[in-house]
């Protein structure tokens, strides 16, 4: 009988922690399937922060180190340059790349570390109950914004991949999202080049995902997705934002 | 090997190098910058290396936790308020049991403080630094000579145990020359860590984590990090005692403070007073049995230090009661003479009837 669908070689056998409809669980999965298909399982090294995903070295059949809050960049730059046949990752939260990390997150870039960042946009703090983040929505309402987000007060919806952009050290910044099975084929796409281009040695990749977080939105599943459509990719345009490598995405 | 005159800065940087670092993380602090700069012209090229002036001094003790769950041999350094930043990454390298190397300049403090050689951060170095149950290893070299032997010892240290590496010196020490002679060469093909993260070949895979849902896990890394504390606090304790034998009175001092008492000592001894010095090397562990074997032959001490009293107490706690410690400290970064230490040795002496 013909196999059509298994669990990813580097993916574990584990019951994830995730809330139902949670996107952490699918990007988990769509990245484990991108390091079994570039063969890269036995010098992966992942970084994950803390976050919802801090248990991520559970899921992943892959060496990984905990990093402090937002510092994933800075360890993964230590990693790479101590033993630069290895491949790393960071995988980091909104919290974590674009509020306390921002500062590791733009000089990794900068310096073109030769590694890929998955970037998770859920616009809040999952794990601490849905604080406001920097990437909450105007109007948004948050535990620590509940009377909406306020652009005046609070700041505005920070996009951290054009930022991340504009950097010399940066060869391919995309976003994508993970709300439809069309959307994570693409983002899965983008996912596998973001490692490509570490194997070829280009310099500093990162995925930015729009990911549901139907708990601390306080939305059902199915309407967390729209949510994704409707408001969430309005502010964060899906799409390639920078490409230097004159390449087409993977397969 | 022929000796060499060189900044206490750079003499670290030589060490760490003969010693197989081979990655090291900096950001600007004076009075440092020498071991930085010494590490960007001497370590950043050398084939398999990596040097990196990093944008905070946050991100370089989290690029030496990267180098060293990769397993080479790590070190950073920085001065007082820089070492303030690298306290969360101390703690997480406490925590996994990661080796390192951190080598702390001191000024005076607090706050932006004087750029001025002090050794306010005693107590910070020696009670872990940063959140959390833990300790480092801490070092208090006393010369140039010293700085580059005990920088080797800081490798060897930090491998065997698993636990940072602090070395207190100062403004002064680093910033001032002295010849200095190594007596290791930078090894061939530099020692890479059994249990370093290297990517999952012909092995399962491992993470390397701090946090933990269960309590009792974090309980069981404690107790296994207190067991070795009392390991090193058996094995690896240094000191020196200088003129003890026949003294009435002893100071205790360290690092450049003991230098400079030392002058005020031998002075003390010219004019017929019996003056000794015990002056701790590891800072912590502190050789606390062997200042109290100490009071058994005198009963007067004076602490000095260039800070308002840390060590001090640790001299207390060690004498248990024991001993009769007086105290003279100059904070800020002022840096104390010979004569100024004199002059209070001597009087001490006299007030309690030593003569
Ligand atoms: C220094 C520090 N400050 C605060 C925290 C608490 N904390 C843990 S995770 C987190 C933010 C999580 O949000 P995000 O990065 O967006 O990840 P998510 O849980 O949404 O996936 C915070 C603030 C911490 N662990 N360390
Ligand atoms: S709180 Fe949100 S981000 Fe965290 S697991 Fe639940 S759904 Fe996912
Ligand atoms: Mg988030």
């Amino acid at each position: 009988m013909k196999k059509v669908f298994t669990r990813p070689v580097s993916l574990k056998n584990a019951v994830f922690h995730y809330c139902p409809g949670c996107g952490h669980s699918i990007i988990h999965r769509i990245t484990c399937e991108v390091i079994d298909e570039l063969g890269i399982q036995d010098r992966t090294i992942g970084v994950p922060p803390p976050g919802c995903s801090v248990f991520a070295y559970y899921y992943f059949d892959v060496d990984m180190v905990e990093s402090a809050h937002g510092r994933g960049a800075a360890v993964a730059t230590g990693i790479k340059r101590a033993y630069p046949e290895s491949i790393v990752f960071t995988y980091q939260g909104d919290g974590d790349l674009a509020a306390i990390g921002t500062t590791e997150t733009l000089h990794a870039a900068n310096r073109g570390e030769n590694i890929t960042a998955i970037f998770i946009n859920n616009a809040v703090y999952g794990m601490t109950g849905g604080q406001m983040a920097p990437t909450t929505m105007l109007g948004m309402k948050t535990t620590t914004s509940p009377f909406g987000r306020d652009g005046k007060l609070e700041g505005h919806p920070i996009k951290m991949s054009e930022i991340l952009a504009q950097v010399e050290g940066s060869c391919y910044v995309e976003r994508v999202a993970v709300n439809s099975p069309a959307n994570i084929r693409k983002a899965k796409k983008a996912i596998k080049k973001a490692f490509q281009n570490q194997i070829d040695g280009r310099g500093y990749s990162l995925v930015e995902i729009l990911s549901p977080c139907p708990t601390n939105w306080k939305m059902s599943s199915v309407r967390a997705w729209e949510w994704v459509d409707e408001v969430m990719s309005r502010e964060f345009p899906l799409g390639v934002i920078k490409d230097t490598t004159g390449k087409r995405s993977a397969d | 090997m022929p000796k060499m005159l060189m900044t206490g800065n750079a003499a670290v940087g030589e060490a760490a190098i003969r010693a197989g670092c081979q990655s090291y993380y900096g950001y600007p602090i004076t009075p440092q910058n020498e071991l930085t700069e010494y590490m960007a012209a001497n370590l950043g090229r050398r084939p398999g290396c990596a040097f990196v002036q990093a944008e905070s001094e946050i991100a370089a003790i989290n690029m030496v936790y990267g180098a060293s769950v990769a397993g080479v041999r790590t070190m950073t350094s920085s001065s007082s308020p820089g070492i303030s930043l690298k306290q969360e990454g101390i703690s997480y390298l406490a925590a996994c049991q990661l080796p390192a190397v951190i080598v702390n300049m001191s000024r005076g403090g607090p706050g932006l403080g004087s750029i001025s050689a002090a050794q306010s951060d005693y107590f910070q170095s020696t009670r872990g630094g940063g959140h959390g149950d833990y300790r480092t290893i801490v070092l208090g070299p006393g010369s140039v000579q010293e700085l580059a032997d005990l920088t080797h010892h800081a490798f060897e240290l930090t491998d065997k145990y698993l636990i940072p590496v602090i070395i207190l010196g100062d403004g002064m020490l680093g910033q001032m020359m002295e010849p200095v002679e190594f007596s290791h060469e930078a090894p061939e093909v530099p020692p890479v860590r059994q249990d370093a993260l290297r990517g999952a070949k012909g092995r399962p895979s491992r993470f390397v984590r701090t946090f933990t849902s269960n309590p009792p896990d974090l309980e069981e890394v404690n107790w296994s990090l207190f067991r070795r504390y009392q390991l090193l606090q058996k094995n690896e304790v240094m000191w020196e005692n200088y003129m003890t034998e026949d003294a009435r009175l002893i100071v205790t001092a360290f690092g450049i403070a003991a230098r400079i008492a030392k002058g005020a000592i031998k002075q003390a001894r010219a004019n017929g007073l019996k003056i000794g010095m015990f002056r701790p090397i590891t800072l912590w562990p502190f050789p606390g049995e062997q200042l109290k074997a100490l009071s058994k032959k005198t009963k007067f001490f004076l602490d000095f230090e260039m800070n308002m009293g840390q060590m001090i107490e640790d001299v207390k706690l060690s004498l248990e009661g024991a001993g009769d410690v007086s105290f003279h400290g100059r904070p800020g970064g002022v840096i104390p003479t010979p004569s100024e230490v004199l002059r209070v040795i001597t009087r001490i002496y006299y007030q309690k009837g030593l003569s």
